[in-house]
């Protein structure tokens, strides 16, 4: 690796999507600055992953602006709108299901170039064995199939994958739901680990407040596809929550209370 | 009342289950677990292949057809779940011996309204009017707190939401009024704020009703806080027996690791501590 | 690759059977053994592979195996002869020793399905996947053609086509594959729509892939392997077809030995010489079948589910 990659940052400004009648996502704005962590917790329905699909583009963007932001005293040139070619590499994204996220039909090696092939970056076979070694798989599992692998090991290649182009901003869509607990802790950090070595801009999604406060500084807890507030990890941690349907999230993720509110 | 009022409602002793592997052998799931169960909440907890459903779907009969179960004794009020024939199996099943799986989707007829479902359910192991069993029926989807049971009675399972889904399913198992509950992540796929509601269904019911619950699940932090009693299973094995509340003083490291690795809010750990899997844990 | 990981000779199969393949073409080795492995689970499956390979063997060899010129019949002493040592399937009406024509029929036989496979099978991919992967107006323009070639029976349409395309086994040919492409596209379309949702189509959409490539690349050859079996298990019905248009004079023209050909013309004399139509008709009888069972056979062993 030549000089550590600068970071660049992600604004999403005033963004809605709505598919035929549904409103997924209803005006949200979020700045995540270059390097940081950020964290967006909801439950089913809160629209939390439509809004990483809209960044990437899977999902269509009704209303509102997305675009990077340039790191301080960085001002070499425009950065690339969403859509374009530049802008996909930068912008990669890691998904929930480690079992649907890996093409069954093809070995790990293909996965892992393919997108070497699409962006024309030589040297595949270096770049491929460096990532596999990266992410903590070493070379004996290039060429298995995603059946042939656990479901930590299939999420470590989908991080491989989304690594490989050398992004500086990764959307990570609950990376570890799926997985057992003892598998969750070691995908998370790796993420860190992965951070931390290239200076990556993270925007996590999960419905795990625990999660989100060990990954990210801030977070925004989000509510049928609108923002309930935005606050930093710390204040989280601490109880400075005002919001009530916070509040309730934050006593749902202890676990079960006899006598609770739900009990009433 | 009338059910069984030994403190024992299910023993199991040694039980194993094995399948066929591909090197044409067997390869044993569940290795030698035994326990017994009163009128308690039980939770069996362990990560994926730990064979902690293939132990309560042993208990069932549902174990798929190439299995193999074996076990010194598995009896459900004295009887006898090894030796019963297929059909005995089944009346217990829906009857005294009730089940909720995690997704109530692939539980519910697609194309029966909630209601009829409920109705049949009962029909099967009751001999009441049709006038009779309706109410019987709103009356059970009210006990799981459903606020609407006429307009939920005549609704199809796609039109209803997970949680409610979920609810709609206990429904239909407790309509049958049985002494012993199995439930398989009844809750994993719901959100954490549904689940809790669920869960407080579920602890009313054992308490009102005297119960008992098998509850089967990976969620540590969950089971510890709802069962009265936990078995940590590992490769096959329960490792540990933990008292509620009991989960601090934890003996076995797999247990303390499960327990350590998970984040917590206001803690700063990184990076997390891993699970190092012994392999004389498996032994 | 480099040989550096050749196996011991007795090694082979734990070389195949390994969970962790060391390169490119142990992988794809190894996942071609693990096919076979199910497909020879299979006897019935076994018995049609084992025909189909026959055919092939007869019609490449059909100028050694032939006892007898398929096209020249002595027409005094060997005219409609049962069937005996010298002409094991009998002689037909222009003296021509059967056997002889059914083992050159067999090339006939063989040049149709070959040729109408490869001719509307990609027809069927190519339009089935793009379709079903665009969506909208290309597909609905995709799938109206596709519905008003599936609204006429088939061997009426290709009766139609080989009427404006004149008689002769390749026009036959092409009136077959024109009208038996339609089925394959809605098999891959509907594919194609389930696969189009899945996270793996969309890392590749968002690593900037193009939609040709992820059609081609990607979707196409997940949808392959149920064309594949659908049409080896549509063979027997296009063998039927060929025979039904040589049957009514519009496919082979005689004096080619085409087994519907031939059948036709015993019908003339169906009841005293009961072998003249009997012999091509089981020969029909039993590539079709074969091609059914082999069919059966690789959609339980190209299913990727059941990959083990």
């Amino acid at each position: 690796m030549t000089a550590r990659p600068v970071a660049a940052g992600l604004a999403i400004d005033n963004l809605s999507v709505v598919y035929d009648e549904f409103t997924a996502v209803d005006n949200v704005s979020i700045r995540v600055e270059p390097g940081q962590s950020f964290g967006i917790v909801g439950e089913s329905g809160s629209g939390k992953s439509t809004i990483l699909r809209a960044v990437c583009g899977l999902a269509p963007r009704t209303a509102g602006a997305v675009s990077l932001v340039a790191p301080p005293g960085d001002r070499t040139g425009a950065l690339p709108a969403p859509g374009s070619r530049e802008f996909r590499r930068r912008v990669q994204m890691v998904f929930q299901d480690p079992y649907g996220s890996l093409h069954p039909r093809q070995t790990i090696d293909r996965t892992l170039a393919e997108p070497l092939a699409i962006h024309r970056m030589g040297d595949a076979e270096t770049r491929i064995e460096r990532a596999l070694d990266e992410v903590g798989l070493g070379k004996g599992f290039r060429f298995r199939y995603p059946h042939q692998l656990s479901g930590g090991q299939r999420q470590r290649v989908a991080i491989a994958r989304a690594l490989i182009l050398e992004p500086q901003i990764l959307l990570l869509d609950e990376p570890t739901s799926a997985l057992d607990a003892s598998v969750q802790a070691e995908v998370l950090n790796l993420l860190e680990e992965m951070r931390r070595r290239h200076g990556l801009t993270f925007v996590l999604v999960s419905h795990d407040l625990a999660v989100v406060t060990h990954m990210c500084e801030r977070l925004m807890v989000m509510q049928r596809g609108r923002r309930v507030e935005e606050l930093s990890a710390d204040d989280l941690a601490l109880s400075r929550v005002s919001d009530p349907y916070t509040q309730r999230l934050m006593v749902a993720s202890r676990g079960f209370r006899r006598g609770g509110p739900e009990a009433a | 009342m009338n059910g069984p009022s030994v403190a024992d409602m299910l023993v199991v002793d040694d039980l194993r289950v094995a399948f066929p592997n591909r090197e044409g052998g067997m390869t044993e799931a569940v290795r030698g677990v035994s326990f017994r169960l009163g009128r308690e909440r039980l939770g069996i907890v362990g990560e994926s292949g730990s064979g902690k459903s293939q132990t309560g779907r042993a208990i069932l009969g549902l174990t798929a057809p190439e299995g193999r179960v074996t076990a010194n004794r598995m009896e459900f009020d004295g009887i006898d779940l090894l030796h019963s024939s297929a059909r005995q199996r089944r009346a217990l099943r829906g009857g005294r011996i009730a089940m909720v799986l995690q997704d109530p989707k692939f539980s519910l007829n697609p194309v029966m309204s909630i209601g009829d479902q409920i109705v049949e359910t009962l029909d099967a192991h009751a001999r009441v009017s049709r006038r009779e069993a309706r109410d019987r029926a709103l009356e059970t989807l009210r006990q799981v707190q459903i606020d609407n049971p006429e307009r939920v009675f005549d609704l199809y399972p796609h039109e209803v939401s997970g949680g409610m889904g979920q609810r709609a399913m206990i429904a239909m198992m407790l309509i049958a009024d049985p002494d012993l509950l199995i439930a398989d992540e009844p809750t994993s796929a719901l959100d954490v704020t549904v689940q809790l509601q669920l869960l407080a269904i579920l602890d009313r019911l054992v308490t009102d009703r005297g119960m008992g619950l098998v509850f089967i699940s990976h969620d540590l932090r969950l089971v510890s806080t709802f069962c009265d009693r936990i078995l940590v299973m590992y490769a096959g094995k329960v490792v540990e027996e933990l008292s509620a509340g009991g989960l601090q003083d934890a003996q076995h490291p797999y247990t303390r690791g499960l327990v350590n690795c998970l984040p917590r809010l206001g803690e700063h750990r990184h990076p997390l501590p891993t699970l190092d899997r012994r392999p004389e844990w498996a032994l | 690759m480099s040989a550096v990981n050749a196996p011991s000779p007795g090694g082979w199969r734990e070389w195949l059977m390994s969970d962790r393949p060391q390169s490119r073409r142990q992988a794809a080795l190894g996942r071609a053994y693990g096919g076979w492995r199910t497909f020879s689970r299979n006897r019935l499956a076994m018995l049609g592979l084992a025909i189909v390979i026959a055919l092939l063997l007869v019609a490449l060899f059909a100028n050694q195996l032939a006892p007898y010129s398929p096209y020249i019949g002595d027409l005094r002493t060997t005219r409609l002869l049962p069937p005996s040592a010298a002409h094991w399937f009998g002689t037909d009406d222009q003296g021509r020793d059967i056997l002889s024509r059914i083992i050159h029929g067999s090339r006939i036989t063989l040049f149709v399905v070959v040729l109408v496979a490869i001719l509307a099978a990609p027809i069927g991919l190519v339009v089935g996947t793009v379709a079903g992967y665009s969506g909208g107006l290309i597909d609905a323009a995709l799938m109206r053609i596709t519905d008003i070639f599936l609204a006429f029976p088939r061997l009426i349409l290709a009766l139609a086509f080989v009427a404006a395309l004149g008689p002769g086994i390749e026009n036959a040919v092409i009136a077959i594959a024109i009208t038996s492409w339609p089925p394959y596209a809605r098999i891959a379309r509907a594919e194609t729509l389930t696969i189009r949702q899945a996270d793996y189509i969309a890392a590749v959409q968002l690593m900037g892939a193009s939609p040709w490539r992820i059609v081609l690349r990607h979707i196409m050859p997940l949808c392959v392997s149920s064309v594949i079996v659908r049409v080896t298990l549509d063979m027997a019905g296009i063998i039927l077809t060929a025979a039904g248009l040589g049957f009514l004079g519009l496919g082979a023209q005689p004096p080619t030995p085409e087994w519907g050909a031939m059948i036709a013309n015993g019908r003339l004399y169906v009841l005293d010489q009961w072998w003249v139509a009997a012999a091509p008709g089981a020969a029909i009888f039993l590539v079709s079948l074969a091609f059914n069972l082999l069919g059966d056979g690789l959609r339980d062993a190209l299913d990727p589910k059941g990959v083990k």
